[in-house]
């Protein structure tokens, strides 16, 4: 017999019940995880009261590895197994790695990582992707012993300037995790939600975010909840390392040394990092370091700090100037500039900054957690919990593509598809035609950048149509759809519109991994390791159909009288069916009845949206009330 | 209300030329606020694609509302006057003078006075022939006269980009 519960007062046992969703920041140095506690955003703490996680894993012979402060303590002795910065490396071939030959790792570029780097360990090749879902294994395991309950799922954190590989990296992270990802978001907009919140700020804001691998810049207007990006720009490769890589640099070549050991290498590398941080607070500062074998110490000024590292800034001013330019603003027009990441509290930044914006940044919120905090925020708000409790009230986000997307002509030509810094999701569809008589196979290769040239623009994939009817060449009229969805990922559908035949799609991904590889990622375990697949496998499709068990009721309670009698009876026979395998041990019996309740109400999802459309436009009269 | 409805029905303005910036901006958020997949995280795949589509729909469709160009284009096309800039470009002999002319000063501005200079002279170009455009189709319903504005908006809005790639290539 089921126990009676017995709720206190006011803690009514709601049947939409809370759920856990955590924002993520996924950085390069550090991250951290976030949630939406008693209506406020705020950072998790580890067991120790630390917040900040170093992205760093270490990884043993035998199979074992460390995870973030445990990694670091042997970063300088077991530099070869200790990988610090993987965000840099996700997406990414070992060619496109500026500065490769100065980090400590053992790159491999094998054919079979699908074109991206990996890094030789102690426990075998790791690609960025694995090392990075050790990272969000960690704080989701965090999260859930905060709360002592199971993730429900997570916003995770990406710089606007990353691209289509780079997302889906992250993606994939997320899936090798075990994390139900409920968006991906770019940081500045995150950083903007806390900000905005906050401080209930109205009108232009920039966003200027200078993280420990990458910059962005963003242009946002905000009105009313709405959180609208005007315009993003940035460099995916520029951040607090390459400040610490060029004073480097400049003291060894002012000692006449040179870092030729993965040992002396990271050693350099974090003496350089000490000296910048400690630059912070004053003017002078002895750069110290250990190389080969001996004690070796220079004086660093401010202003030698700031003279070799200024190429730098300049960099970032130039993003700042295209992305005004992209936004068709001038820079008295921005109201406010949020400084976001720890890189921003270098001091030379931060002066930079506030000359050419002609007024002080804005430094109220801490650098570190404010993009987690704002992640949280919406990760609160998309999980379905209600917005009082989030404090967020009704917030939406507006994004952009950060890059324009473009498929590959004739002679190496780009033509451009979707333009950088139209809001997303979005979707255009191309013609297109064959070329020989009986042809029913067609190659599209997508790009993706601003430069007119195929090789300067950064390939994302090879999609193969299949199955196209002979036909005589030219008479085929093949539609190729590109849809760019919420979290700014790319995906493509092609039809040929004479037959109405749909073309078979294979994606060759350039820089991503394929689902095999996931597949074996996944058998070789994270955090989940000791989980048994197979009950994994049953909670969690327990898990969805429970959801869309929640989701399908609501919508019929506030809509139910948009369908016939008959549809109402034919949705409600799904719902039961449902129910019934809901217990099973049986995964696949209940994944199959999900999708096919899913199938069966989409028709009335159409509906609701159709009423909800019509109400928005009628929304003016109704408010007027 | 329906996905293929017309931009026009769609954001509830009327079918015609002069708009007001800041009422389109307005129905963009509210129709995003109903259709944004975001609304849907919660509910199940279904919903999201639905929204996917609408939401998509909607920024096509502010996209070429707030754009005068892309919206006048758009007119003349429901008005069985499409624009077919591709195999279209007779222009009238006056008007290519003029074109080849800003090209050559183009060329030879050597400084962000000239390219100013020049910039304000074609932005008063434009925004003479938006003016006309919007007469031609809101006043006159002369759909091939309008077309033919278009097309010679996109000559000028074209001159517009080569000018700012000239400004940036002297800014560096």
């Amino acid at each position: 017999m089921a126990l009676l519960q017995i709720s206190e007062p006011g803690q009514s046992p709601d049947p939409h019940q809370r759920r856990i969703a955590v924002g993520i920041d996924l950085g390069t140095t550090h991250s951290l995880v976030a949630a939406v506690k008693s209506g406020v955003a705020e950072c998790l703490p580890d067991a120790r009261g630390r917040l900040l996680l170093p992205s760093v894993v270490r990884y043993l012979q035998g199979g074992g590895r460390l995870i973030g402060h445990e990694a670091v303590l042997a970063q300088a002795q077991d530099a070869r197994n200790t990988v610090a910065s993987a965000k840099r490396f996700m997406g990414r071939a070992l060619a496109d790695i500026a500065g490769a030959d100065k980090l400590p790792y053992d790159f491999v570029q094998e054919s079979g990582q699908g074109g991206m780097v990996g890094l030789a360990t102690a426990d075998g090749v790791k690609s960025p992707v694995e090392v990075s879902a050790e990272i969000l294994a960690t704080l989701r395991q965090r999260a859930e012993d905060s709360f002592d309950a199971d993730l429900y799922g997570a916003v995770i954190t990406v710089p606007a300037y990353f691209d289509d590989a780079q997302r889906q990296a992250t993606k994939d992270a997320a899936r090798l995790a075990g994390i139900h990802l409920l968006r991906l978001i770019n940081e500045p907009t995150a950083a903007a939600i806390a900000y905005g919140l906050d401080n209930a700020a109205e009108g232009v804001y920039a966003v200027y975010d200078l993280g420990g691998g990458t910059f962005d810049i963003s242009i946002l207007r905000l009105t009313q909840g709405v959180f609208e990006v005007i315009a993003t720009g940035g460099d995916s490769a520029l951040g607090g390392d390459d400040y610490d890589a060029a004073l480097a640099d400049w003291v060894l070549q002012r000692l006449g040394r040179s870092a030729d050991t993965p040992t002396d290498k990271a050693a350099a590398r974090m003496a350089a990092r000490a000296c910048k941080e400690a630059l912070t607070a004053t003017e002078m500062v002895a750069f110290s370091v250990f190389l080969a074998g001996d004690s070796v110490q220079f004086d660093v000024s401010r202003a030698d700090f700031e003279a070799a590292t200024a190429a730098l800034t300049q960099r970032s001013l130039a993003a700042v100037r295209r992305a005004l330019r992209d936004a068709q603003l001038t820079k008295d027009e921005v109201q406010g500039v949020v400084m976001v990441g720890g890189s921003t509290r270098m001091p030379q930044i931060q002066r930079a900054v506030g000359e050419f914006f002609g007024r002080t940044p804005l430094t109220n919120l801490n650098p570190d957690e404010v993009v987690a905090l704002g992640a949280a925020i919406q990760a609160n708000q998309l999980a379905g919990n209600r917005s009082d409790e989030g404090g967020a009230g009704d917030l939406l986000l507006l994004d952009v593509i950060p890059l324009s997307l473009g498929i590959e002509t004739m002679g190496g030509l780009v033509e451009r598809i979707v333009a950088r810094n139209e809001t997303i999701p979005t979707a255009r569809a191309q013609d297109f035609t064959t070329y020989q008589d009986g042809q029913t196979a067609l190659a599209i290769h997508v790009v993706q950048g601003e430069r007119d040239l195929v090789q300067d623009c950064r390939s994302l994939a090879r999609f193969e149509l299949r199955g196209i009817p002979p036909m005589a060449a030219g008479a085929a009229r093949i539609r190729v759809t590109f849809t760019i969805d919420a979290d700014g990922l790319l995906s493509v559908g092609a039809k040929e519109l004479t037959s109405g035949v749909e073309a078979h799609i294979n994606v060759k991904p350039s820089y991503g991994l394929s689902d095999a590889q996931i597949a074996r990622m996944l058998q070789e375990g994270f955090a989940t390791a000791q989980d048994d697949m197979q009950a994994r496998a049953v909670v969690e499709a327990r898990v969805d159909a429970q959801r869309m068990l929640l989701a399908t009721q609501s919508a019929l309670d506030a809509d139910g009288d948009l369908l016939e009698a008959g549809e109402r009876t034919a949705i409600d026979a799904l719902m039961q069916t449902v129910r019934a395998v809901l217990e099973a041990q049986d995964a696949a019996a209940i994944e199959a009845a999900t999708e096919a309740l899913a199938k069966g109400t989409e028709a009335f999802a159409a509906q609701r949206m159709n009423r909800g459309i019509r109400d928005a436009l009628a929304g003016k009269s109704v408010q007027s009330f | 209300m329906q996905l293929q409805s017309d931009d026009f029905e769609l954001f509830g303005v009327p079918r015609r030329f002069a708009q007001e910036r800041a009422q389109l901006d307005a129905r963009w958020k509210d129709l995003q606020r109903q259709a944004h997949p975001d609304r849907f995280a919660a509910e199940g795949a279904a919903a999201q694609r639905v929204a996917m589509q609408w939401s998509v729909r909607i920024n096509e469709a502010y996209q070429r509302l707030k754009d005068p160009l892309k919206r006048a284009a758009y007119l003349c096309e429901l008005h069985g006057a499409p624009i077919r800039a591709e195999d279209n470009t007779a222009m009238p002999a006056a008007f290519l003078m003029q074109q080849m002319a800003w090209r050559e000063a183009l060329e030879e501005a050597g400084g962000a006075a000239a390219i100013d200079a020049l910039d304000d002279e074609v932005q008063q170009a434009r925004a003479a022939a938006l003016a006309r455009v919007g007469a031609l189709i809101d006043g006159q319903q002369d759909w091939a006269g309008a077309a033919q504005q278009v097309r010679a908006l996109m000559f000028l809005a074209r001159f517009a980009q080569d000018v700012d790639r000239r400004r940036e290539q002297l800014g560096q």
